[in-house]
């Protein structure tokens, strides 16, 4: 009889690389509908050819690169899922594959694969997006309407002035803006899943909306400052982004106070952007900037050593 | 649920498959291999020869230095003296026992101690019992009492037992509360702490009961009940989550001014002392899935993990045998392995439970950082240990990890973090020497 030696420990957890990601597809569910449900099912077409983009993509790098297939992992699948809910639906359906296609090709494998991203993929392949084909990335259109261009919440703001919408219509997703931006609820709802699965930690969201709170709270623009804050918190891709795309394991710190530095840093940069920037949303250059930072906070916020404190008696 | 020491994980407890049988059975193997070496330190030289009758609790082993001495189990001719596979995976010199059926009584070391006993006779006591720490580490029993004497303040009896599957610790609470409060009573008297301390983590309330029924007798000690977390029975983390003091790196737990003992250990000073006998017995837990009577057994040190499985029912499936606990004993390559003092367990296993996948990948969830005690980054030990970069791995203080295994355990990625920390400290103490 042959006795297996393993190494220590024997036992593992259940968790895993591909529920993670699964749980991630779950959480923006509801966003997505309500994306769909608001913008009309280009919507969804646009989400389905991105994540379709994504896996054809990674599953042919792997078969390039003659690499055991990464597609299991199920990070091609929230790669492609995350970048089409960060377009407007009237997307040219060429650009969005196309971006998809670069987010894997280029951001991610390129850069060593999965966990090895230095940017976050989604949105570096949106901001290229952005560079390459203005014109696609700007035409929102209003809820229920297929002729009128339409002014997001953000661009009644940068004026400056209060959204043409009630707080509460931003807050449930009436409005226009990108596919999976549009209601604040839906994302606090996926963001509370990722939270109570455990898959991302309350540091990065809370120190990201926080900063962002107390800055546009400091620095208001209309008279009712709480309601500027509010307006500022539920428009734009800010939950999207504090949930979804700060927290994105490759490309942010793994430290408990790396995090929270991260997450303000982001916040910062966020309102630095949405006050000065170009566009009205400059949430992916925040977040890419961050990107950038992330293992050198990392190493600057390592844990304190154990043991390594003053006498205590 | 609250955490009173940093870090940690939960894996299921898995403790009631062995409880379910309340009686403990005496094992009574026909041979028994007890090895020279049992302890951190010196190994014991024989003082038998082959062909010699010896009689149950006669000294077969001792030597000068850091060292206790072994004593013969059963009683029987002694058959052979030569090395034998041993837990620890190396060969071990062992003194090999053929029972005899001839029932004698087990000797004594010498006359039990009064409470009047000064502390050279107690460490002598314990010293002769062959008595070391029963929790895993092994180190001699009289040397941590002598270098803990006059240097702490806090005396901890640690019933914590927070691996998965091992109920010996609870077993002994649970039958014997008495003689480990009052061996608790001996180390206290010992070492004249300001503060003594028992501590049982949550789910193990029969044992919690007992012991509270008995600690009425003991004004002087503590009961601490905590919350069920692993690696809690550790002695850094068990000092932190009782005193909140942290043990330097490197040092002793004397530097935090604490001292832990096991609470089978506490058990075995408790009956060196006050009725001489020697440690040659002890709990051991079987259990596991592959075993069909998971239960505790009264063991005779150097009985083999064959005759134990036996016992157990084990059936012939079995293909992966574990001496220690799930998350930190030592997979076995052989059944011919004895007991010995540090043994409290042997697990059967799947061998699916452990699904480490060498080729994964780290996705930086940062898991393993949020679940080290030690306050460690194992996601970047393991990538400079991949790439062998031996200066950044003293930079991220690989040495301070005690491989409890949380981060292996917690991996989403199912990386073989600790094995692969395990070479890496090795590569550094080659380095070192070099």
């Amino acid at each position: 009889m042959r006795l297996f030696t393993d190494s220590s420990p024997h036992i593992r957890s259940t968790h895993s690389t591909s529920r993670i990601m699964l749980d991630v597809a779950v959480a923006l569910l509801p966003a997505l509908a309500v994306g769909i449900l608001i913008l009309g099912l280009r919507a969804l077409w646009v989400v389905l050819l991105c994540l379709g983009t994504a896996v054809v993509t990674e599953g042919l790098c792997s078969a390039v690169l003659l690499r055991r297939s990464s597609l299991r992992d199920g990070s091609a699948i929230v790669t492609g899922l995350l970048l089409g809910m960060t377009l407007p639906h009237t997307v040219p359906f060429w650009l969005a594959a196309a971006g998809s296609a670069f987010a894997i090709v280029i951001s991610k494998v390129l850069c060593g694969g999965l966990g090895q991203n230095v940017f976050n993929p989604a949105l570096s392949a949106r901001a290229l997006m952005v560079l390459l084909c203005p014109s696609g990335m700007v035409a929102y259109f209003a809820p229920g309407s297929d002729i009128v261009t339409a002014a997001t919440p953000l661009h009644h703001m940068v004026r400056p002035e209060l959204p043409a919408e009630s707080l509460w219509d931003l807050f449930v997703g009436r409005c226009s803006g990108s596919i999976g931006e549009l209601s604040t609820l839906a994302l606090l709802l996926g963001g509370g899943y990722l939270m109570w699965r455990k898959v991302i930690s309350w540091r990065i969201p809370t120190a990201f909306l926080g900063t962002v709170a107390v800055l546009t709270l400091l620095f208001y623009k209309t008279e009712d400052s709480l309601l500027w804050a509010a307006c500022q918190l539920c428009s734009g891709g800010l939950m999207l982004a504090a949930f979804f795309m700060a927290t994105d394991y490759a490309s942010s710190p793994v430290t408990p106070k790396g995090q929270l530095l991260y997450g303000v840093g982001c916040g910062i940069l966020t309102v630095l952007l949405r006050y000065h920037g170009l566009f009205p949303e400059g949430i992916t250059y925040a977040i890419l900037l961050m990107n950038a930072a992330a293992w050198w906070i990392d190493r600057h916020t390592a844990p304190r050593r154990f043991g390594d404190v003053k006498e205590a008696t | 649920m609250r955490h009173l020491f940093f870090g940690g994980v939960e894996p299921p407890h898995k403790k009631d498959m062995s409880l379910a049988s309340r009686e403990m059975h005496t094992i009574t193997p026909q041979q028994v291999v007890i090895p020279l070496l049992q302890h951190i330190g010196t190994p014991c030289q024989a003082l038998v020869h082959v062909g010699d009758d010896v009689r149950a609790g006669e000294k077969i082993g001792d030597a000068e230095g850091l060292c206790v001495p072994v004593h013969a189990s059963v009683s029987g001719r002694v058959i052979a003296i030569e090395p034998r596979p041993h837990t620890s995976g190396r060969e071990v010199m062992a003194v090999v026992i053929r029972s005899s059926d001839a029932a004698s009584s087990a000797l004594q070391t010498h006359p039990p101690l009064e409470d009047d006993a000064d502390s050279d006779e107690v460490l002598g006591g314990i010293r002769e019992a062959g008595v070391v720490g029963m929790g895993g580490a092994a180190f001699p029993g009289d040397a941590k009492a002598l270098s803990a004497m006059g240097k702490i303040d806090t005396l901890i009896a640690n019933g914590c037992e927070c691996e998965p599957y091992i109920t010996a610790d609870d077993m002994l609470l649970r039958t014997h509360p008495e003689q480990v409060l009052q061996g608790l009573q001996i180390l206290q008297r010992l070492l004249q702490p300001q503060r003594t301390v028992l501590a049982i983590e949550d789910n193990k309330a029969a044992a919690i009961e007992r012991v509270r029924s008995c600690c009425t007798g003991f004004p002087q000690i503590e009961l601490a009940v905590l919350p069920t977390r692993y690696p809690q029975g550790s002695e850094k983390q068990l000092i932190q989550a009782l005193t909140g003091r942290e043990v330097p790196a490197g040092k002793l737990p004397a530097a935090a001014h604490c001292a832990v003992f096991n609470v089978s250990t506490c058990a075995a000073v408790f009956r060196a002392v006050r009725l001489g006998q020697p440690l040659t017995h002890r709990i051991v837990t079987v259990s596991g899935e592959s075993v069909s009577q998971p239960q505790n057994f009264w063991v005779p040190i150097g009985t083999t993990f064959r005759d134990l499985l036996h016992a157990a029912g084990a059936d012939s499936s079995i293909r992966r045998v574990i001496s220690g606990g799930a998350m930190m004993g030592r997979a076995q390559s052989s059944l011919d392995v004895p007991v010995v003092k540090a043994t409290n367990a042997v697990l059967c296993l799947p061998h699916d439970s452990n699904c480490a996948e060498e080729d994964g990948t780290c996705i930086r969830c940062g898991k393993c950082v949020g679940v080290c005690p030690m306050h460690l980054q194992p996601l970047y030990l393991y990538r400079y240990e991949k790439l062998r970069k031996a200066e950044q791995l003293q930079r991220l203080n690989l040495f301070d990890c005690i491989e409890c295994g949380s981060c292996s355990y917690i991996c989403p990625a199912k990386l073989p973090l600790v094995e692969r920390f395990r070479a890496g400290k090795q590569m550094l103490k080659e380095r070192g020497t070099s």
